[in-house]
C-alpha cells in the first residue's frame, strides 16, 4: 500500500488499486499458484490497476497526457526498501495540517489497512460518517500537496512528536475499556506495537520512539491481569502477576534502559520507566513507589499536567502514606476540569478508605458515580461503595 | 502549486519602516529561490466595500465581508513544491509574528 502510494502519488486511489488486485489474487492464486515474488507482483497489479483508473477519468488534457507518461515510465524501486515508503505514508497520514481527530483513522485505514467499517464502530460513529472523513482527508492531501516523504532532519524532531503521538493513540483507542467489541480493540493494541517497532527500527537514535516501543509493550504485557473472567477491572495491586508477558516486560524494560542511557529523556521514555517499575516488581508492596514518585515529578517537568499530578499523588501515598497522597488529590479540585473527572475522586476515596474515613471515602465515590464514567468503571465504583457501606 | 497565502497580522502589526525593509528582504530571497509569484498588502478594512448580489439585484454595504476580530492585511501568492515548502515560506512573512496565516492551494486550471 505504502509503495503503490509513493509510485500513483494518489492514497484515493492507490487504496482502491491495492484492493483490486488482492483480489485478483484471491481469485487467481489459489489456481494457478503463487507469482516468483508475490509482493512485487502485488505492486505491479495495483500499479496497472491505478493507471487505468487514471486513464479513465482524465479527459486527456495535455497537461494530464503529460503526467500519465511520467506515471507510466517503467519504475524502479517496485522491490525496493518498503520500509521507507511506510515511514513515508505514517509521516504524511500524521502531518499536522490534517486534523487531529483524523490523523488516528486516517492511519488505521492507509498504514494499517483496518476497514473503514471497523475504524467507524472503534469510534462509535456510522460508517458513512467515517468513510466520508476519510475520503475528506485524503482529497486534502492530494489538493493541498501534503508531501510523501520522511521530514528533513531539521523538521524531524517536531514531526516525529505528531507521528508518535498518533501511534500511542492508536493504542490508548484499543486499550480503552469503553463499549466496542473486544476483537478489533486488540487488533488495535498489536498495530500501535507493530507500528513503533517500524518506527524504532528506522529511526533507532531517537530515545523517545524506543521510549514509546518500551511503554506499549510494558503497558500490554499486563493486559492480560487488567480484566478478570466476568469481564471486571482489576486494580493493579489485585492482578494475578503471573498472567503478565514476561517475555515482552523483558524486551520493554531493556529499551526503556537503552533509552534513558541516551540521556535525553522525554515523556514516553519516561512514562516506559515507571510501567516498568511497575512491571519487574514481586508485588505493589514491593514496588519502589519512592522512585515511581520521582520518576512522575520528572514527567510534570516534561508534560505539566494535572493528570500526571493526580498519578504522583498516587505514588506519594504509596511511599509515604495515604495522608501525604490526599493532600496532593484535594488541592487538584481546584482545577474545575480535574474535580469533574472521575478517576480523581476514585483515587481519593481510595485513599480516604485506607484512611479509616468510610463515610467520606464513601462521598467521593458517590461524586465519582455522579459523572457518569464508562459502564465497566461504574461497576467497579459501585462494587467499592458496597464495601464501604455495608 | 501555487499558493496563496492569505495574512492576519497582529493588531499592533505597522507598517513601519523596519517592517517595509524586511518585507522587501523576504521578496528578494523568495525570489531567489523562485517561488516568489505576488504580493500586496490591503488597506485597513474600514475602507472596504462588499457587493453582494440577491437575483441580479446588487447591494452594496460598508466594511469586509466577514465581520472578525483578525483582519486580513495582505496576502501573498507562492509556486511551490508542496505543502511544507509552502509553509515553511509562509512562516517568514514579517506579518506573520503573534499574527496567522491561512495557506490555500491554488485550483490549476488545465487546457
Amino acid at each position: 500500500m505504502a509503495t503503490v502510494s509513493r509510485l500513483i502519488g494518489d492514497l484515493e486511489i492507490a487504496e482502491d488499486a491495492v484492493q483490486d488486485a488482492c483480489a485478483v489474487a484471491l481469485r487467481d492464486w489459489p489456481e494457478k499458484g503463487l507469482p516468483a515474488n508475490p509482493r512485487a507482483w502485488l505492486i505491479g497489479t495495483a500499479r496497472h490497476k491505478a493507471l487505468d483508473r487514471i486513464r479513465r477519468e482524465s479527459r486527456r488534457t495535455e497537461l494530464e497526457a503529460a503526467s500519465m507518461s511520467e506515471l507510466s515510465r517503467p519504475v524502479s524501486g517496485v522491490e525496493g526498501p518498503t520500509r521507507d515508503d511506510e515511514l513515508s505514508l505514517i509521516f504524511m497520514c500524521c502531518h499536522p495540517a490534517l486534523d487531529i481527530s483524523v490523523r488516528v483513522p486516517l492511519t488505521l485505514r492507509s498504514v494499517c489497512g483496518l476497514s473503514t467499517a471497523a475504524i467507524a464502530t472503534v469510534f462509535l460513529v456510522a460508517e458513512p460518517t467515517m468513510a466520508q472523513r476519510l475520503v475528506r482527508a485524503k482529497r486534502k492531501i492530494r489538493d493541498a500537496r501534503i508531501p510523501f516523504r520522511v521530514p528533513p532532519k531539521h523538521a524531524l524532531p517536531g514531526r516525529l512528536h505528531d507521528v508518535l503521538r498518533v501511534v500511542y493513540l492508536v493504542y490508548t483507542e484499543g486499550h480503552r475499556t469503553s463499549e466496542g467489541p473486544v476483537l478489533v480493540r486488540a487488533d488495535l493494541c498489536e498495530e500501535a506495537i507493530r507500528l513503533a517497532r517500524v518506527l524504532h527500527e528506522l529511526l533507532p537514535e531517537e530515545p523517545e520512539v524506543t521510549g514509546l516501543l518500551a511503554l506499549l509493550l510494558l503497558t500490554d504485557a499486563r493486559r492480560p491481569g487488567r480484566v478478570d473472567d466476568q469481564g471486571h477491572v482489576v486494580l493493579l495491586a489485585d492482578q494475578d502477576r503471573s498472567r503478565w508477558n514476561r517475555e515482552q516486560i523483558e524486551e520493554g524494560s531493556a529499551l526503556v534502559a537503552a533509552a534513558l542511557a541516551q540521556r535525553a529523556p522525554g515523556t514516553y521514555q519516561l512514562q516506559a520507566a515507571i510501567a516498568a517499575l511497575h512491571s519487574t516488581a514481586p508485588s505493589a508492596q514491593e514496588t519502589d513507589w519512592r522512585e515511581i514518585a520521582a520518576v512522575y515529578g520528572e514527567l510534570i517537568r516534561h508534560e505539566p499536567s494535572p493528570v500526571v499530578e493526580a498519578n504522583r499523588a498516587v505514588a506519594v501515598a504509596m511511599a509515604e502514606g495515604p495522608a501525604a497522597g490526599l493532600v496532593i488529590l484535594d488541592a487538584l479540585r481546584a482545577n474545575p476540569q480535574m474535580d469533574r473527572w472521575p478517576q480523581l475522586h476514585i483515587a481519593r476515596a481510595d485513599l480516604l478508605e485506607r484512611l479509616r474515613r468510610p463515610r467520606d471515602a464513601a462521598e467521593a465515590y458517590r461524586l465519582a458515580l455522579q459523572l457518569e464514567p464508562p459502564k465497566v468503571e461504574r461497576e467497579f465504583i459501585a462494587r467499592r461503595l458496597r464495601g464501604v457501606v455495608p | 502549486m501555487r499558493y496563496l497565502c492569505l495574512v492576519y497580522p497582529a493588531e499592533d502589526f505597522g507598517p513601519t519602516p523596519e517592517q517595509a525593509r524586511q518585507f522587501l528582504g523576504y521578496r528578494a530571497s523568495a525570489m531567489d529561490a523562485g517561488v516568489y509569484l505576488d504580493a500586496g498588502r490591503l488597506q485597513p478594512p474600514d475602507t472596504a466595500t462588499t457587493l453582494r448580489d440577491r437575483d441580479g439585484e446588487h447591494v452594496l454595504t460598508d466594511g469586509p465581508f466577514a465581520e472578525i476580530k483578525e483582519h486580513l492585511g495582505g496576502y501573498v501568492v507562492l509556486d511551490c513544491g508542496d505543502l511544507d515548502e509552502a509553509v515553511a515560506w509562509a512562516a517568514k512573512l514579517p506579518g506573520v509574528r503573534n499574527g496567522a496565516v491561512e495557506i490555500r492551494p491554488l485550483l490549476e486550471l488545465s487546457a
